[in-house]
């Protein structure tokens, strides 16, 4: 195991935080934003900034959940079945601003098959990407709005972002591939 | 969780695992049923050949549904404006179909048997959707879904199956799912329609409608059919209604709470009164919604199976 460490807990908490303020400042309009995060690791992210702008008093932010593993273009090619889980979007998209929160970007194809399923939901009035760690190698047209953290990796190595509520802890770690 | 088989035959065959990653899965569609787009993209290109040898129409509707929900080619292929009249073999009419590139078919025949038959010789998957009196396992599915949606579980719960037990698939894929995942089936039926060797299935056989309803979570009401034994195994519809026929009173010896099912379509004021089937109780419509969620689980397990494999999941 070659796990090399490269963000912490204080500074995961710093960096998500200054993802938030800069979220705010980017979105002045009067109509305000919803939060929609991709399962498993960025739902948990966007909850999170839920609390955060609560703190904040703005505690009347939507939040919505979004499984896209029935929109993945390499369904056939993944080798377990994958494991479904439930989207949950209780309010209507059309017309909002909506921040899709993920925590890795990588190729562009996850948030391509978000924004399909996000679109078969409605019509927002604008999507904006918020990627807590972009590792680059894209191959798709698609950059986020707000980066938590620019990461240079080779594709032989995996991002691993643990989350206290699914891992137990937090923290971001690189590993070689096997 | 995996489904590694290349088609779903049956229940009887099945690890208790498999059930319930079927069931964990057909959960999950039941949101894309309540969505105002009712669509994913998830099998775009693949067809999937609907091959009825037996009329049907809320089973093969709810399969076509199924289907396109999921962006998959959906065809309807019906016996009786086939190539079967003209005389040919079940094996040719399949190889033909697969000769088209299908990658699906949903088989029902009144052969027990003929759907694995079919299974054996294509390299199309296939799922069952009822042959002969053997089995109908996403009916058996769609059952525990609605069950578990209702009681929160399945371990321990009390359902009686009450009817032509013979002459039901429907009973034997529910009697096969529900006992390996821990349900206590009790049958309930005329001796005519109880199985001369009904010990194989490891279920109480009750003697009387009132032991069988008696304490039930579920009560599963299944379909004379009067069309076909029917008219032979029973004296009168009359009769059978008065001694096997699901009434309020009868409910009443259930759990308050307790669940009324049947696979459709309903004889009404034979094996299940109207004021039962259309009471809080019953679990009827819910099935058929889940049936399509069911059947979309089924698609799509096997239709994005072919475990080439190797890249990471990492691929964000």
């Amino acid at each position: 195991m070659s796990a090399k460490e490269i963000m912490s807990k204080e500074e995961m908490a710093r960096t998500l935080n200054r993802m938030v303020f800069q979220i705010l400042e980017a979105i002045k309009t009067e109509d305000g934003f919803c939060l929609v995060g991709i399962r498993r690791g960025g739902a948990v992210l966007a909850k999170r900034m839920a609390d955060i702008l609560a703190k904040e008093g703005k505690k009347d932010i939507k939040i919505g959940y979004l499984d896209i593993t029935l929109y993945r273009d390499d369904l056939t090619s993944i080798h377990d079945y994958p494991v479904l889980q439930s989207t949950e979007i209780d309010f209507d998209i059309t017309g909002r601003n909506i921040v899709l929160v993920d925590d890795v970007i990588y190729t562009g194809r996850t948030i391509r098959a978000a924004l399909d399923a996000l679109i078969d939901y409605g019509r927002p009035k604008k999507i904006l990407l918020a990627a807590f760690i972009d590792r680059g190698h894209r191959e798709l047209p698609i950059q986020p709005d707000f980066t938590g953290k620019t990461v240079p990796t080779s594709r032989n190595e995996i991002v691993d972002v643990q989350l206290e509520e699914q891992a137990g802890c937090d923290c971001i770690l690189i590993n070689k591939k096997a | 969780m995996t489904y590694k088989r290349k088609d779903l035959l049956g229940m009887k065959d099945l690890t208790k695992e498999e059930i319930l990653y079927l069931l964990e899965t057909a959960q999950k569609f039941t949101e894309i049923n309540e969505r105002d787009v009712k669509k994913v993209p998830t099998l775009k290109g693949k067809t999937v050949i609907n091959l009825f040898f037996e009329p049907s129409t809320r089973t093969r509707t709810s399969f076509e549904i199924a289907g396109k929900r999921l962006s998959a080619d959906t065809i309807n292929f019906t016996a009786s404006s086939s190539s079967t009249t003209k005389g040919e073999t079940l094996i040719d009419t399949v190889k033909n179909m697969e000769a088209m590139k299908s990658d699906i078919f949903v088989v029902r025949h009144s052969y027990s048997g003929a759907v694995k038959y079919i299974a054996e010789h294509t390299d199309a998957k296939i799922i069952n959707a009822g042959d002969g009196l053997n089995e109908h396992p996403t009916q058996a599915l769609l059952d525990m879904l609605t069950i578990r949606q209702s009681k929160g579980r399945l371990e321990g719960l009390e359902v009686a199956i009450i009817g032509d037990i013979t002459h039901s698939r429907v009973a034997r894929s529910d009697v096969w799912a529900m006992t390996k995942l821990g349900v206590n089936v009790r049958l309930f039926g005329p001796t005519t329609m109880i199985p001369k060797h009904s010990h194989v299935f490891g279920c109480r056989v009750c003697k009387s409608m009132n032991e069988a309803v008696e304490g039930a979570d579920v009560i599963i009401m299944l379909r004379i059919q009067r069309e076909r034994q029917g008219k032979l195994l029973i004296p009168s519809t009359k009769e059978y209604a008065k001694y096997f026929g699901l009434t309020k009173d009868k409910l009443a010896l259930a759990k308050p709470d307790a669940l009324v099912m049947h696979p459709g379509p309903i004889n009404r004021g034979v094996e299940l009164m109207s004021n039962v089937a259309d009471s809080d109780n019953s679990g009827v419509l819910k099935q058929v919604t889940n049936g399509v969620a069911v059947r979309m689980a089924a698609l799509y397990i096997l239709g994005i199976g072919n475990n080439k494999g190797g890249i990471d999941e990492n691929a964000s």
